[in-house]
């Protein structure tokens, strides 16, 4: 982890509230793992606590880096209100990211996102690309109006869509669309992030998967494990006493180890 | 000595300055990123004699210059910290104040009689005013017949001095500090955070699991500096002092109020750099305001103190 300020390259809204904010630096050289996130200071004087924002791509040549956030209050709003040429004070990149050194050439890999949970999935399949994987995306939206980066993912692999209301694709959550991928093909390794009901469904199916990773969300103070803010209970653990940090422990678990 | 050196029972430090308890782990985080012979001390997290989960998430809240929290004292219990974390930290040339919690009495006696004989612990830090506990913690704090019981007990076991942490979710704190002052405490460290509480108004529910926290960060220094000021002028006793600090000048505002030492705590979250950024910059505004040494500015302040009495 280091500090650093990052210069703002651009800013713009790729749905209805999100934003997707290109930054500059050095920083990126760490930037490796998929998966991980950014501690981000918002620049405003009364509002402490940095935001954890996960990284959706990472160009090494060019030294820019992408996240992807929803407004959602105070911290997130201003934020959409930077353009570029500013500067940003952030920590990372932090966390310990989805592990893909097994990946093997021509193995089916499933990615499952749930709206503000797509974003890190970008970057990951990205580099599973790169190792010659068959990706499959399925990807579920609260409704038309939230969706982002669909013809970016149709270029690494299929794709499947999934809106609350049915206005775009399967009607439904995610689990509408995972029977229908699970009768053709069994995967050979999962990655899940999203709400906390999309990673129990894929916590559930895949229980007993030697390869299936959930990225966890928590609110955190530090980043780095010292407040004991983002904790979460360990699975097959009697005593209730025993706990992982989401934010340097995580963000992403195996299916089974931690109680989502 | 230097002119950022203090002495106070059983603490030399180099410098005044020294995270928070709560609010930098067991030193293993940080350490990391910096390296912590720069600090004057480390508070470390609280300890129970058997390990605490806490309370549930979420356990934090963001508000207008502060933060809540409800972690609920999680921690590895004695044991763990003893063994693991304690040698971890003993690699640093830095004292190390321990910070104790329990629920009874025999429970503060236990841990502080181990915890003390730990070779670099240097002071205890009694804390009777975590807001986040139901069972012990802050009740020792706010009745002065039990913080006076409690004090007593621990100071006949610890083989280090004892600086009781006050809360600030008192009516009146001067009973409290005097009886703790009666019971031969050899230091004050404060304040803790203040109780308070935030609501969602989507779900229309708090936003912390356990429905209250404790408010820490720049929106309570001006708290924390009224305490300290008033409690300096009723006890003898040296203050360890703590509340929103972020920036050189707060550190010194604390001198001013009457503290001999001061802790940082929250901004060690905005800004994982803060406590060795405070340190540098120090003697550089000491320079521009004409302080010659901290400890010089503790005894003018305390000059000035018994005047005014």
């Amino acid at each position: 982890m280091k500090q650093e300020m990052m210069q703002i390259v651009k800013q713009k809204m790729i749905a209805k509230d999100i934003f997707e904010l290109t930054l500059t630096g050095n920083l990126t050289k760490e930037m490796t793992t998929p998966g991980q996130f950014l501690h981000i200071k918002v620049p405003q004087q009364d509002l402490l606590m940095r935001r954890p924002l996960s990284l959706a791509s990472v160009d090494q040549q060019k030294k820019e880096c992408v996240v992807i956030y929803r407004t959602e209050g105070t911290g997130t709003k201003r934020l959409s209100g930077l353009t570029s040429g500013g500067e940003l004070d952030v920590l990372g990149p932090l966390g310990n990211g989805f592990k893909i050194c097994d990946v093997k050439k021509e193995e089916h890999i499933l990615l499952v996102g749930g709206g503000i949970g797509v974003p890190p999935l970008y970057e990951l399949s990205k580099q599973l690309k790169s190792k010659g994987a068959i990706i499959h995306h399925i990807l579920g939206f609260h409704d038309k109006s939230a969706l982002f980066y669909i013809d970016k993912f149709k270029k690494l692999g299929t794709i499947s869509i999934t809106t609350d209301n049915g206005s775009y694709g399967i009607k439904g959550h995610i689990g509408a669309a995972l029977p229908e991928y699970l009768e053709s093909v069994t995967p050979d390794a999962i990655y899940a992030c999203g709400p906390n009901a999309l990673l129990k469904v894929i916590n559930q199916q895949f229980l007993e998967h030697p390869r299936a990773y959930l990225s966890l969300e928590e609110r955190m103070a530090c980043g780095i494990g010292a407040c004991y803010a983002c904790v979460c209970h360990v699975a097959d653990d009697p005593s209730g006493q025993k706990s992982k940090k989401v934010c340097d422990e995580g963000p992403i678990f195996k299916t089974g180890e931690v109680i989502v | 000595m230097t002119r950022l050196a203090i002495e106070l029972p059983g603490l030399s430090l180099k410098n005044p300055i020294m995270p928070a308890s709560g609010c930098f782990g067991f030193g293993e985080e940080y350490g990391k990123y910096y390296d912590l012979n720069q600090l004057g001390a480390i508070m470390i997290k609280a300890t129970t004699l058997t390990p605490r989960y806490g309370n549930p998430t979420p356990r934090i809240a963001e508000t207008t210059s502060g933060m809540l929290n409800a972690i609920g004292l999680q921690n590895p219990g004695l044991s763990e910290v003893l063994t693991t974390k304690l040698s971890y930290l003993s690699q640093y040339d830095v004292p190390i104040i321990a910070n104790v919690a329990g629920s009874t009495v025999e429970e503060y006696v236990t841990v502080c009689d181990k915890i003390s004989q730990a070779p670099n612990v240097k002071a205890i830090e009694l804390n009777i005013s975590c807001p986040n506990v139901k069972e012990g913690g802050i009740a020792f704090g706010t009745d002065p017949e039990i913080a006076y019981q409690l004090t007593e007990a621990v100071k006949k076991v610890s083989q280090v001095p004892i600086y009781v942490k006050l809360s600030p979710n008192v009516t009146d704190i001067i009973p409290i500090a005097k009886a703790i002052e009666a019971g031969g405490a050899d230091g004050l460290t404060m304040i803790n955070t203040l109780l308070g509480m935030r609501l969602d108004l989507k779900t229309r529910q708090p936003i912390l699991a356990n429905q209250t926290g404790g408010l820490s960060g720049p929106a309570i220094k001006p708290v924390a500096i009224r305490l300290i000021h008033q409690v300096s002028h009723a006890v003898s006793l040296p203050i360890i002092g703590m509340g929103g600090v972020c920036t050189v000048d707060d550190v010194l505002e604390m001198y001013l109020a009457g503290a001999s030492a001061v802790a940082v705590g929250t901004a060690n979250f905005t800004d994982p750099y803060v406590c060795p950024n405070l340190i540098k910059a120090l003697p550089q505004r000491m320079d521009e305001l004409g302080i010659s040494s901290l400890s010089q500015l503790v005894k003018e302040v305390r000059k000035e103190r018994q005047l005014i009495c």
